[in-house]
């Protein structure tokens, strides 16, 4: 099965329903995409699919074959950078699912509202109580971008 | 996973000039590290960056027990401060001379974090690892009574798991396996569990008695309510996990167990094994807020790893495995009664309570806990969950209140039998405790809830944090459907100082928590920005508790158990108390106060008092 992450094409023997998150996390040893819930509920295995954000959690391999999948590893970090300097989290088990809906939120809406902020972010559960200062470093992300 | 050779004491300083720190402490996604980090850093006079913590582990760390009860900044700080004096041979630093405890440092462990790299036990890899998942019953402690035969099956009693080459394979066999396997009925999980609860006291003990009839007897006005909290979950987001590899006779085990050595014990005691070929050590997991599954994954494991000729296995526990399995916070029922006197001064009071234990951790008693312990082939029956003694308290916790009233009698009905399995939540059972006194207080106030606490609270750091929430908060504009509630508590009496202001609006069937002040004094805060944040998100998830959360038999996704969203998390104000009083733990101080608060802003807005916890549309209607 041969398909992109992260701009470099790769190829891996799983089966064709194997959810993506395994061969992700297994077969390429990007362990940022992390295991929540398997059922499409919390957001903490979320990737870009052709820059699309979905839950790899539920999504079978098959359905990336021959297109681009983009994981936390593979940000370009505004995002990130803004989390650190909010120092926006506990234990940081949610946050590459949330990293990735921020940016798909960033590359849509470039100047959201705080209330846009939420809600773009409500598919992510966070059980540390780190949002607020998520949704702050969010802002901050973009305020900075160029 | 190079083991470290032994450390002989807790402090190392290497060629290199950086410094090793054993610490027995653990990272539960609170900060503790960058924490102790900076003592060690301060002490030694050495830069930050130059600390090295190691992960904890039973073949090198000291022992410190649990890391719970927000001690770990009293306790192991303090610890690791007179190792570095002593290493420097000198004595400590007094807290003038502080100049990186006391900062805001940034956390060590968040860069890794936010880049997505190998942070967590989940993460972990061994040479020749299998993958393994449990297979258990959909309802708690039924006998397994038959399985069909597949490859990779293990099993040993009623305990049964599954081991496969790629995980997918391990979660899909377990899947089938568990559609196809029979158990017999297990207990089923009382109706009503408040009555439940008080026909079954195994024993009434007081826990504070000052008896003064002549005050009693100058009470003019009577009142009494009672109040409830259901069980709870800790819902990590992260389903616990442990990995295990058997190497000639000595067992090893990877987990984010709140306490190595305990848990080697139990495991030990489970697998009879000498406890010296055990190895416990522990890898980060995601936050735990408490005794979750991380205990029961890693005997989980360590049961598995005795089966898997030699080959190392990871366990991940399953989302419903996690609601399923893991100890929920107890269940509690409080009854208040209070008399004032013509002036309104609160002349007596009683305070009685009814719970299990608080604390069913592993590794305390010869009577094992974990939940494989009673379905192995030789069976433990297991222990009942306990509680230890005030001051720090289980269930009673901050049951005494810190208020001073001249007659004055608390007491808990232990409840020893325990249809559902509960232990350690964030607070134990402060939040319940502080939901009632604190609501109480409030329906004794007369319309004038900060003067009524101010007049029978005479401690002043209590005093200074109720003024400076009020008035951190500023102003109100009271509105229809608007309200505002605060609460105070001391945690445990001996801990952190917190008050908090709730503001809600309760226009529709939703109660929405607009903004939360919370003015808190922890001693001299180490990390203040790291205190800001436990205290931010010990708020959010307090309200989740309140507004929404409840477990129920049939508990096994999100979808059952909602927690709050992002849109949901109310705005939190912060402020932090600065003086220079010995450091106080952060993480559990708010909880109490929280739900208190909440729910004096709902009666505020509403003019409805709501005793029974969740405060949901349904609660509400029926109060
Ligand atoms: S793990 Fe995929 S959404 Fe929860
Ligand atoms: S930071 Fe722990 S779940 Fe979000």
């Amino acid at each position: 099965m041969k398909f992109t992450v992260n701009g470099k094409p790769v190829e891996v023997e799983a089966g064709e329903n194997t959810p993506l998150l395994y061969v992700l996390r297994n077969d390429l040893g990007l362990v940022g995409t992390r295991f929540g819930c398997g059922s499409g509920q919390c957001g903490a295995c979320f990737v870009m699919v052709d820059g699309r954000p979905m839950a790899s959690c539920d999504l079978p391999v098959s359905f990336a074959m021959n297109k681009s999948v983009t994981t936390v590893e593979g940000l370009s970090g505004k995002v990130q950078k803004a989390l650190l300097a909010e120092q926006a989290a506990q234990c940081g088990y949610c946050m590459s699912g949330i990293i990735i809906s921020a940016e798909f939120l960033l590359q849509k809406n470039p100047h959201p509202s705080e209330s846009e902020v939420r809600s773009a972010l409500d598919k992510n559960l966070c059980r540390c109580g780190s949002h607020n200062r998520v949704v702050r470093a969010v802002m901050r992300a973009s305020r900075e971008q160029a | 996973m190079n083991k470290p050779e032994k450390l002989p004491q807790r402090v190392r300083i290497e060629a290199d000039g950086t410094v090793t720190i054993a610490v027995g402490k653990v990272e539960l996604g609170q900060g503790i590290s960058t924490a102790l980090a900076q003592i060690a850093a301060e002490e030694l006079g050495v830069d930050l960056s130059k600390i090295r913590v190691l992960p904890a582990s039973t073949a090198y760390s000291p022992d410190e027990g649990v890391t719970s009860g927000s001690l770990s900044i009293q306790d192991g700080g303090k610890a690791l401060r007179a190792a570095c004096a002593e290493l420097k041979g000198r004595a400590e630093k007094p807290a003038s001379e502080y100049r990186i405890v006391g900062t805001n440092a940034p956390r060590l462990d968040l860069p890794g974090k936010f880049a997505g790299r190998a942070s967590y036990v989940q993460d972990m890899v061994l040479p020749g690892m299998l993958h393994a998942r449990v297979i258990r019953p959909p309802k708690p402690f039924g006998k397994l009574l038959s399985i069909p035969e597949h490859p990779g099956l293990v099993r040993e009693g009623s305990f049964a798991a599954v081991l496969a080459e790629r995980e997918e394979d391990a979660i899909e066999a377990a899947r089938k396996l568990r559609a196809k396997a029979a158990w017999s009925d297990g207990p089923a999980a009382p109706q009503d569990i408040y009555a439940w609860l008080k026909a079954h006291v195994a024993e009434s003990k007081v826990q504070k008695e000052s008896a003064d009839a002549a005050a009693k007897a100058r009470g003019v006005k009577h009142f009494k309510a009672e109040y409830r909290k259901p069980f709870i979950c800790h819902a990590s987001i992260g389903p616990s996990c442990a990995l295990a590899r058997m190497k000639g006779d000595t067992l090893e085990v990877w987990s984010h167990t709140q306490g190595i050595y305990n848990l080697r014990k139990e495991i030990a005691l489970v697998l009879r094994m000498p406890e010296e070929k055990v190895i416990v050590q522990h890898a980060e997991g995601a936050g735990c807020y408490g005794h979750n599954g991380a205990d029961d994954v890693a005997l989980d494991a360590a049961l598995i790893a005795r089966m898997s000729r030699g080959r190392p296995v990871r366990l991940q526990w399953t989302r419903d495995d996690e609601f399923a399995w893991e100890p929920y916070g107890p269940a509690m029922v409080m009854a208040l009664e209070a008399s004032l006197d013509s002036q309104g001064n609160i002349v007596s009071w009683r305070h009685d309570l009814w719970s299990n234990g608080h604390t069913h951790r592993p590794g305390r008693a010869n009577q094992p806990v974990l939940v494989a312990a009673a379905e192995i082939a030789r069976p433990f029956e297991r222990g009942p969950a306990v509680d230890p003694p005030l001051p720090a308290g289980g269930a009673q916790r901050n049951a005494v209140q810190g208020y001073e009233f001249p007659d004055h009698k608390v007491t808990f009905h232990y409840v020893r039998d325990a249809p559902v399995h509960g232990s350690s939540l964030r607070s134990l059972g402060a939040f319940g405790n502080v939901f009632a006194i604190e609501s109480f207080m409030d329906e004794l106030s007369d319309g004038d809830p900060l003067g009524f606490r101010l007049k029978h609270l005479k401690d002043p750091r209590g005093r200074a944090v109720l003024e400076e929430a009020v008035r951190k908060a500023g102003p109100f504009k009271k509105a229809e459907g608007r309200g505002r509630g605060i609460a105070y508590a001391r945690y445990k009496n001996v801990g952190a100082y917190c008050a908090v202001v709730a503001e809600v609006e309760a226009g529709g069937a939703e109660l929405k928590v607009t903004r939360l002040v919370a003015a808190v004094d922890v001693g001299l805060p180490v990390n203040p920005d790291g205190v800001v944040n436990q205290i931010e998100g010990g708020c959010v998830q307090a309200t989740s508790w309140t507004l929404k959360e409840q477990w129920k038999p049939g508990t096994v996704s999100w979808e059952e158990y909602p927690i709050l969203r992002f849109s949901e998390a109310p705005a939190v104000d912060v402020v932090v108390l600065k003086n220079s009083f010995p450091s106080l733990g952060a993480g559990e101080c708010t909880m109490g106060p929280t739900v208190a608060a909440i729910a004096n802003a709902l009666h505020d807005a509403l003019g409805v008092r709501v005793r029974k916890l969740p405060l949901t549309p349904e609660n509400i209607a029926n109060a």
